[in-house]
């Protein structure tokens, strides 16, 4: 259907919605620690229209970006702001990564390295004199712990160990892993592969999945994201042709693969968009309509600090997390403050964003540390990286968190699985 | 009563500080003339700074008026050298499209259209539907055929500043905000003016052997105080601006001229023009546009550019032409936009008054030369004109990155973009600390720094002035963030709050006259966001009712 004169306005990335209320800019968190970084307003909508006249107006600091989407979240006249500052780094931007970037961004080929040797790795990279060459060769801080590599991979354990069973679960799902899972925290995904399993559901691995791309935008490596994203779509395309959901535990990866494959790559994702569901959200429906039920263990007890993470707070998702963990018998759970823990995926490896980096996240750091909770529950991998690392506190996926409070023997009798 | 002078100050007194106005001051100053020029108004106030801002490059001339095309390219080519920061190299684009095809204007026209071109001494290059997109990506996809022309773009507020500020470099002075109440005459000839101080109410008379009216299409009741009589034609021109740049290239269409068909990218925006309606002469003060004109301009619009259909209108406004009469064509269209001279001595037996007027922004310095050739001539100075090789302050080189990188270690946005609008004159503008480097307009990237630069430099007296030398209140928030700011610096500097919250005031009502026109969707939420900040947050209405 043709559009009528001014019907709307449309342009990239909403850039002509914005009416300059500079609300944005008020909630970025980079902007309140750090002046080098021109802010959402003038790297997002201002800036795009001087871009437009010619590439010379652009600015390198609009790197300093999170893409954290904080300024999404809040503006009112929904303008992808920090899609809009994403795509002018890949359409104005220096195009050849450094290695450093290369290396941070490249989750997978990292992982896959790395695994087979994760006891070396994990205890090199732990080592002073390799942060201390790692950060002046590579400009990688020194002060950051490195996330552990993990022996072996979740894609090995799960042929082996899970998928035997799979076939007996009437009702199936996929899941879509991530690299963090398959790499470096292999629980996560064996406990939401037991937690699925006890609530009546199989689970199935993608044909093919490959890094969702996230760590590589952010990168500037774009042609290696839009590749991999290819082949994600096609994969879960093929997983959903009868019907079934692709599940996921990151955050992150949920968010890129849903929204940024359009917003940023330019890929078309409609055919898969709508059935990438988290997974916490996918089990709260489940049990509200009575398509599964529950049963926890007796006398569990803890007091859990839940922390946001932006991208669950851009989806708008954390309502789930919080419904479900409340269902808990004995889970005293405490909202943080909304804030922003300041490492968003690679960007605090990087030495030049360190100290900002930290101090992005010290709010959310001095709240914990005021709330003093059992642990943390947090959906975003790499918060947890971040936290674990300043602060004394342990992070929790919420579900892992189930699956230690579920009784999981009751709970598959209930559901006769 | 003034006494009666018996000597003159000046050499010759110039009315009107349109192009036409500053440029013939310039030409005068750097002909070692003692210029005054006197202007009732801000510079650039009437048709200068009310049109597409074209750097035409005389193809559209081409095929009905050979000689005012080539006027254009050879003018075309003396700006970029000399008005180098004020133009833009975009290119421009002729295209063809299936519908002109059955009304004459095919690919046969196109052809006619091309050897136009090349006779006139314009580089006419014929493209494919592909290499046009390729070339411009918003170009309407359904063209048949598209002709490359050296079009540009040009900013007319920059060049008429960058004018006279070279004029008062050599010594002119200039008078803005003085209206003219009487030409004095001795007889048959001319001996001054006498000028009405806008702002103290007071009067003054001037005295030069030469008095130039060029004051467009206001010229007309200019000549009337004379005595003499120019048949001026008000043709009234109405244009939009979207919000943000939707083309780099010129636009235009390969027919005959007609309503709406040029579309220029200027500065951080594009802009569709325009129509052409004769006026009455008293509604040349207060031209507006009708939303018949809005309907129109987006309809053809989107016939160059598809996209124009959803982008988001920024403001409409409306300029007026000044035409020399010729015959009854109710249009104006086909009056020729040939420049006319005129020595009121040898047509009227009026001794000591010029009018120069006709003639277009492009032709501007062509009009000056020959304004000026004119005054000499009759003070007997034998100086030849220089305007053709001299760059304009400023103009030394249109390099941006270099001149910034010349003056900053690392230049900001801003400074850049301050580059981009003062060019090599940018060396002026301090930004010592971080207050002098902050923002007043973020829309348009104008510092605390070029604000202060434009108030001690540029003849600025009020908000709308600043905006006219700065560009600082036309982007995409019409003055929201950047007026209450630029208020705060011009307040501090005249010393007054009361008067300068008089000066927002009708500078926020000047930005909604514009606005009104395409008040809608966007644009209109803008509006309302702003209104409500300024009546809410700054409290203007309330203290008004008071």
């Amino acid at each position: 259907m043709e559009t009528k004169m001014q019907e709307k306005n449309i342009s990239a990335n909403e850039l002509e919605q914005c009416v300059k209320c500079t609300v944005c800019t008020a909630y970025c968190p980079v902007l309140k620690v750090s002046v080098i970084y021109p802010g959402p307003k003038q790297s997002g909508p201002d800036g795009e229209r001087y871009r437009l006249k010619s590439s010379l107006f652009m600015d390198n600091n609009i790197k300093y970006c999170l893409n954290c989407k904080r300024c999404e979240v809040v503006c009112p006249s929904g303008v992808k702001i920090a899609d809009i500052i994403h795509s002018a780094r890949e359409t104005y931007g220096r195009q050849i990564p450094k290695v450093r970037d290369f290396i941070l961004a490249s989750t997978d080929l990292m992982g896959s390295v790395a695994s087979p040797f994760a006891p070396v790795v994990n205890a090199v990279t732990g080592l002073g004199a390799t942060k201390f060459v790692l950060d002046k060769v590579m400009a990688i801080d020194h002060r950051r712990t490195f996330p552990k590599y993990s022996g072996t991979k979740f894609e090995t354990w799960f042929r082996k160990e899970a998928a035997p069973v799979q076939g007996t679960f009437k009702k199936r799902v996929s899941y879509f892993h991530g690299c963090y899972v398959n790499y470096n925290y292999p629980q996560l995904g064996k406990d939401f592969v037991t937690l699925m399993n006890a609530l009546g559901v199989g689970v199935d691995l993608l044909e093919k999945e490959r890094c969702c791309g996230v760590a590589k935008i952010s990168s500037g490596m774009f042609d290696t994201a839009r590749k991999h994203a290819r082949i994600n779509i096609a994969s879960m395309e093929k997983a959903m042709s009868d019907g079934r959901k692709v599940l996921t535990t990151s955050t992150t990866c949920t968010l890129t693969m849903k929204d940024e494959y359009p917003d940023i790559l330019g890929l078309d994702n409609t055919s898969v968009k709508d059935g990438i569901v988290l997974a916490i959200r996918y089990i709260y429906e489940m049990l509200e309509k009575g398509e599964a039920k529950i049963a926890f263990k007796e006398g569990y007890r803890a007091r859990a600090a839940y922390h946001v993470p932006c991208h669950m707070e851009k989806m708008g998702l954390s309502i789930f997390t919080r419904k479900l963990l409340k269902m808990i018998p004995g889970m005293e759970l405490v909202s943080l403050d909304s804030n922003c823990c300041g490492i968003a995926g690679t960007y605090g490896f990087k030495k030049e964003n360190y100290a900002r980096s930290q101090a992005i996240g010290k709010a959310l750091f001095d709240n914990i540390n005021a709330v003093n909770p059992d642990f943390v529950a947090c959906e975003c991998e790499t918060c947890k990286w971040q936290i674990e690392m300043s602060t004394a506190y342990k992070v929790k996926n919420p579900v892992s968190i189930l699956a230690e409070a579920v009784d999981i023997e009751k709970t598959k009798k209930l559901n006769n699985a | 009563m003034i006494p009666a002078q018996t000597t003159n100050d000046f050499d010759v007194i110039i009315i009107g500080g349109g192009i036409t106005g500053t440029g013939t001051a310039r030409d005068c100053a750097l002909r070692g003339l003692r210029v005054l020029l006197v202007e009732r108004d801000d510079i650039a106030t009437g048709a200068t700074g009310r049109n597409h801002g074209l750097l035409h490059s005389g193809a559209r001339y081409a095929v009905k008026d050979s000689e005012s095309a080539e006027e254009c390219i050879r003018e075309n080519t003396i700006l970029r050298k000399i008005a180098a920061h004020c133009v833009e190299d975009t290119q421009g684009l002729f295209i063809t499209l299936p519908e002109d095809e059955e009304i004459g204007y095919g690919l046969d026209y196109q052809k006619q259209f091309i050897d136009a071109c090349t006779r006139a001494g314009i580089k006419a290059t014929a493209m494919d539907p592909r290499e046009a997109i390729a070339m411009e990506p918003s170009v309407n996809p359904a063209l048949i055929g598209a002709v490359q022309v050296p079009d540009g773009s040009v900013d007319p507020f920059r060049l008429c500043s960058a004018n006279l500020v070279d004029a008062k470099l050599h010594g002119a002075k200039v008078l803005t905000y003085h209206e003219l109440v009487e030409i004095i005459r001795e007889g048959d000839t001319v001996r001054g003016v006498r000028v009405r101080n806008k702002t103290t109410g007071q009067t003054s008379a001037y005295f030069a052997p030469v008095t130039v009216n060029a004051a467009g299409i206001w010229g007309h009741q200019v000549a009337e105080m004379a005595g003499v009589h120019v048949g001026m034609y008000p043709a009234k021109g109405a244009l939009l601006i979207f919000a943000h740049r939707v083309n780099n290239v010129v636009i235009n269409r390969c027919r005959k001229s007609a309503d709406g068909d040029i579309l220029v990218p200027g500065d951080t925006v594009s802009v569709i023009g325009t129509t052409s309606t004769k006026i009455p002469f008293e509604e040349c003060d207060d031209v507006r546009v009708t939303p018949e004109e809005v309907d129109l301009m987006l309809r053809e619009g989107s016939r160059l550019a598809p996209s124009l259909m959803t982008t988001r209108v920024l403001r409409a406004y409306a300029g007026v032409r000044p035409l020399v009469s010729a015959d009854n064509d109710p249009t104006g269209r086909n009056i020729s936009r040939g420049i006319v001279c005129l020595d009121h001595e040898k047509r009227d037996g009026l001794r000591g008054f010029i009018t120069i007027t006709g003639g277009k922004l492009m032709t501007y310095r062509l009009m000056a030369e020959m304004a000026t050739d004119a005054v000499c001539e009759k003070l007997g100075v034998t100086v030849g004109c220089s305007t053709a090789t001299t760059p304009l302050p400023g103009s030394e080189s249109s390099d941006i990155k270099e001149i910034s990188k010349k003056l900053w270690k690392m230049p900001t946005i801003a400074q850049k973009a301050s580059v981009g609008r003062v060019g090599t004159r940018a060396s002026q503008i301090k930004a010592d600390d971080r207050f002098e480097r902050s923002l007043v307009c973020e829309c348009e990237q104008v510092s605390v720094a070029e604000v202060r630069s434009a108030m001690d430099n540029l003849d600025v007296h009020n908000l709308v002035d600043l905006r006219r030398r700065t560009r600082v209140g036309m982007g995409t928030c019409q003055g929201q963030l950047c007026a209450c700011r630029a208020a705060g610096l011009l307040g501090k500097n005249r010393l007054c709050v009361k008067k300068e919250r008089e000066d927002l005031a009708s500078f926020m009502e000047e930005r909604w006259k514009g606005l009104r026109p395409v008040a809608w969707g966007d644009a209109l939420r803008g509006a309302e966001l702003s209104a409500w900040e300024y009546s809410e947050v700054l409290g203007f209405d309330k203290e008004d009712e008071q």
